[in-house]
């Protein structure tokens, strides 16, 4: 079970709580995670990743395990923290603007 | 009628503004989408309790919102927003090309007779259309791909496509504007366009008579009169009387001629709103008073209308989507400013209120008569 944290404003537009719960098949990467988080909630579909090419939008970023994940490569396998559902996977807003 | 609902999109969220017909008493819901971007909310004249959303985020994207209940209760629908066939380059700020790239949505135009039908314009400059209720959108790419469109540049406010108006005489008839392109017409339901801007005369363009280029902020029409057309253009106040074939400029006594929204009153063709702000780098209203201009006589003689708007200490602007009319008589004008405030007059412009005054700032104003 692979748990997500989404910011506030995409937990409001998902109508989710705190975390999300997904099942992710191996192996578990940013792209997997987030094709299954897209699939499960549409409405989230272009506000992380750009419809078209696929790229992380300029202001989102990705962490686990206090590490920022944001610039590597989609298909890299996630920490197995992640993969145990010890840790979750954050995506997250970027300090920008005000 | 049974009351006036006020559309009201700002930067930090939706406000609905709700009166009975008598539109004294005012009551103003909560933000919706609070802290998203709200480029335009828009109800479909079809069903009025059909309301359409523009959420956008520099963070999160484009979201379009619909709502069944006027507002009530509000689902997310479809975002793919793509470009119909080849991107194509339009010129950017530097004289460089730039493939076409999309940012927003700032206008929403429902069709008259049908509740899942409606218009979107776009940044960078692009038509669509729904037929699905929003679950889909369709690029009308004959505008985007004009042959003049690799000359487009955008304006200060990014290239946008703000202003749809759907002929009510004419199903086929469709009319565009485009920041900084100019003004667009379809006679065949959106497939083909021509650029509809002689007359225009823009100081800011080497050529100044040029068949694209303008920075038109705005066209109104009334809709008994679909071939007479009026254009708040970055300069100048602008009239057509054969459906944009050639312009004339009706700006006559106005204090300044810049400014963002044009509206017509209801029920009189001839009499057109303007609110003039001082200057393209100035962008508040002239001498600290905010002042509506009102021309009884379709331009060049207007009167300032005061009672009720601040005439001291006041800087703020009106955007080219934040003023309104209703279809009550007296006819009700609405207008939304920069300050967050949204005044509304029902006595056709000769006094006006305030409804609500720290909003966030207003990015565009609709207003609905509820049958």
């Amino acid at each position: 079970m692979i748990r997500v944290m989404l910011p506030a404003h995409l937990k409001i537009l998902a109508k989710v709580g705190h975390e999300v719960q997904l099942e992710v098949a191996d192996p578990v990467t940013q792209r997997r995670v987030l094709d299954e988080l897209e699939a499960r909630y549409p409405m989230l579909r272009g506000t992380m990743r750009d419809r078209d090419t696929g790229q992380r939008r300029a202001f989102i970023r990705f962490y686990a395990c206090e590490e920022d994940l944001s610039n590597e490569p989609p298909d890299t396998p996630l920490p197995e923290e992640v993969r145990a559902g010890k840790e979750p996977f954050l995506v997250v807003g970027a300090m920008a603007g005000g | 009628m049974t009351g006036v609902r006020i559309l009201v999109g700002t930067r930090k969220g939706a406000f609905i503004l709700t009166a009975d017909a008598s539109r004294r008493d005012w009551k103003v819901s909560p933000p919706h989408f609070g802290g998203w971007e709200i480029y335009h909310v828009n109800g479909s004249p079809a069903d009025p309790d059909r309301l359409w959303a523009s959420q956008s985020s520099g963070w999160f994207g484009q979201v379009v919102q619909r709502s069944d209940d006027g507002g009530k209760s509000w689902e997310p629908v479809g975002n793919d927003f793509g470009y119909d066939g080849a991107v194509g380059e339009h010129l950017w700020y530097d004289g460089t090309p730039r493939p076409w790239e999309f940012k927003r949505i700032w206008h929403f135009e429902p069709a008259p007779d049908d509740p899942d039908t409606v218009y979107a314009g776009g940044e960078d400059a692009a038509l669509y259309r729904s037929t699905d209720g929003g679950q889909s959108w369709q690029e009308l790419s004959g505008l985007r791909t004009h042959p003049s469109a690799p000359q487009w540049q955008p304006g200060a406010g990014g290239m946008c496509l703000h202003t749809i108006i759907l002929d009510p005489s004419n199903r086929q008839r469709i009319f565009t504007a485009i920041s900084a392109a100019g003004a667009f017409r379809s006679d065949d339901g959106g497939a083909t366009w021509l650029p509809i801007n002689r007359g225009l005369r823009s100081a800011q363009i080497p050529d100044q008579d040029a068949e694209v280029g303008h920075c038109v902020h705005r066209i109104a029409m009334h809709p008994s009169r679909p071939e007479v057309l009026f254009m708040q253009k970055h300069w100048d106040v602008m009239r057509s009387d054969d459906a944009g074939g050639s312009w004339r400029e009706v700006s006559g006594n106005l204090p300044t001629d810049f400014g963002f929204p044009i509206a017509v009153h209801a029920h009189e063709p001839e009499t057109v709103y303007v609110v003039p702000i001082k200057s393209d780098s100035e962008h508040y209203v002239p001498d600290g008073k905010l002042r509506v201009y009102r021309s009884r006589v379709g331009g060049e003689d207007w009167e300032p209308l005061t009672s009720g708007l601040p005439q001291a200490d006041c800087y703020v602007n009106v955007l080219r989507d934040a003023m309104a009319v209703d279809t009550l008589d007296p006819c009700g004008i609405y207008f939304g400013t920069t300050g967050g405030q949204v005044y509304g007059s029902s006595d056709g412009g000769d006094t006006w209120t305030a409804i609500v005054r720290d909003l966030p700032a207003v990015l565009s104003v609709e207003v609905q008569a509820l049958p």
